[in-house]
């Protein structure tokens, strides 16, 4: 593994998606206008206000786990993974690569959708700015991780489609969107409590309404940076040079 | 040793219960064209896949250049060009060329070589995607050129092209070796066989004839490269293997040895196909 080489991969990925206005316009609009629209749906109430933290988390996050998965798996079956691997390519690079170069698309996604949501529609928020981001961030790079592994597991872009129900629901239905996670039943909410879409989640929505200190969010950081660098490596486990 | 870029002892592959390739010795020697013909299914690719070190095998062993196959100092040294282009649609000729230059560490200025070297100046700036067949398999071949390997494996890089690129891309690969490469290329257009310096025929995972393509026509008094091809299999689903003595030339001579190595193996798990065509040999 060198920097060259994954540094060549990050720029190839974007030079790619560069190729392909449509994507990016996707990519970087339709955060912002999915909570665009929650926000005009609760117009004439205060569940905005709640749950507008989590949506920061929510739609970057299945985004960046959909972009991810389709174009890896693009790369699998398009024989240029093939190619890479005959290569002098680590697989390392090859995973690292696309890490850096998603999530710099992730970046520059969640300021736009964060932007949108605090200037255009209203979401109040009481703590630091930069925490704030910082959460988007890694929990857009998340997304990005675990697009990144699920496309290992599939052979065909209909099963990596799939695996977005397999993988993303569950983490939003037990995140504690639609029933705090302390109300569920126990086994549910212990499930509940060791996804990292939770805590993103919660990490969100203690900087929005300032209920705990920078410490605590950091935690919540770091429980889902620990789950990004998990995906990165059992992801790159699946790579082989040698198949059947 | 050096006098062989390939060597392959017992290569064993099976994928699920078939055998794809069936205790296969070979040797291919430095600074030639080496074909390897055969059906669809004969085995080609896995046995390119096995000499790129991507297969994995059941048995025996592939060494090349002097290494076992796969080995971390082959990747610089040995260029693969897939059956289907492998490059990426959406970005231009140079754009793929420079970066597949970055991973094999290749100086810049050697996607600028591979592409004029295959006739691609005028597609440059083009997207792949926008590409014909002939000029995408191209840049796949410019690909498997980066770094100037001493070792080529084609697989398949004429299929599907007219007469006109196809004679263009043999020009390519005789410059290649002139300038020092060796070149493996599969093919199962029978009349590219002339363009060889060496020919393996394959067939049901074994290879059933090592020769040249003058030895080829002689033996078996065929008028194209196409009816030597059906002749000799013919002659082999007989059995009549020793009809491939006038055929094969001496590299095929370990190959016998082995076959009788191979015999009482098989004698246990009973594989008719092999124990048959041993009969004739004997």
């Amino acid at each position: 593994m060198t920097a060259q080489r994954t540094l060549a991969t990050a720029g190839r990925v974007l030079l790619q998606i560069g190729h392909d206005p449509r994507t990016i316009a996707l990519l970087l609009v339709v955060p912002s206008l999915l909570i665009g629209l929650v926000a005009w749906i609760f117009d004439e109430t205060e569940v905005f206000a709640d749950i507008g933290p989590a949506m920061l988390a929510l739609f970057p996050f299945i985004v960046m786990f959909l972009v991810t998965s389709i174009s890896t798996l693009r790369e699998r079956r398009s024989g240029t993974l093939e190619r890479l691997l005959s290569m002098p390519l680590g697989k390392g690079d090859f995973i690292l690569g696309y890490t850096l170069a998603f999530g710099l698309l992730a970046i520059v996604q969640t300021a736009i959708a964060g932007t949108y949501a605090i200037w255009v529609c209203g979401l109040e928020i009481e703590g630091s700015m930069v925490l704030l981001f910082v959460v988007a961030i890694a929990d857009a790079l998340l997304g990005t991780a675990l697009g990144l592994l699920a496309s290992a597991f599939a052979r065909t872009e209909f099963q990596v489609v799939q695996f977005m129900p397999v993988l993303v629901f569950p983490q939003i239905l037990l995140g504690g969107i639609f029933l705090a996670r302390d109300r569920l039943p126990e086994v549910l909410e212990t499930i509940g409590d060791w996804l990292p879409l939770s805590h993103a989640i919660d990490a969100l929505t203690a900087v929005a309404t300032g209920s705990e200190d920078a410490d605590w969010v950091w935690l919540r950081i770091l429980f889902i940076v620990c789950w990004i660098v998990g995906a990165i490596i059992v992801g790159s486990l699946t790579l082989r040079r040698r198949t059947p | 040793m050096m006098n062989n870029v390939i060597e392959t002892r017992g290569l064993t592959v099976r994928r699920g219960r078939t055998t794809v390739l069936d205790r296969l010795d070979l040797d291919v020697p430095t600074g030639a064209i080496v074909g390897l013909l055969g059906p669809s299914g004969s085995g080609k690719t896995t046995l390119m896949r096995a000499i790129v070190g991507m297969q994995i095998t059941r048995g025996g062993t592939v060494t090349v250049l002097g290494r076992p196959a796969g080995s971390r100092a082959l990747r610089h040294r040995v260029g693969y060009m897939t059956q289907q282009a492998s490059i990426y649609d959406d970005l231009t000729v140079e754009q793929n060329l420079r970066y597949f230059a970055r991973i094999v560490g290749a100086p810049a200025a050697d996607a600028a070589r591979v592409i004029e070297r295959t006739g691609l100046t005028g597609q440059t700036r083009q997207l792949a995607r926008t590409l014909s067949g002939g000029q995408a398999n191209r840049v796949s071949l410019a690909a498997a050129m980066l770094g100037t390997p001493d070792l080529l494996i084609l697989d398949e890089p004429t299929v599907g092209l007219d007469p006109v690129l196809r004679a263009d891309l043999w020009d390519i690969f005789r410059r290649l070796v002139d300038d020092g490469a060796t070149i493996l290329v599969s093919s199962h257009v029978m009349d590219e066989a002339t363009r060889c310096d060496r020919l393996l025929l394959m067939r049901d995972g074994s290879i059933i004839a090592d020769t040249t393509p003058p030895d080829l026509l002689a033996a078996t008094g065929a008028e194209t490269a196409e009816d030597a091809f059906l002749t000799i299999i013919e002659r082999d689903r007989a059995g009549g293997h020793h009809l491939l003595g006038e055929v094969t030339n001496g590299a095929a001579n370990h190959r016998r040895p082995s076959r009788r190595r191979g015999r009482r193996r098989s004698s246990s798990s009973g594989r008719e196909r092999s124990a048959g065509r041993d009969g004739g040999t004997r």
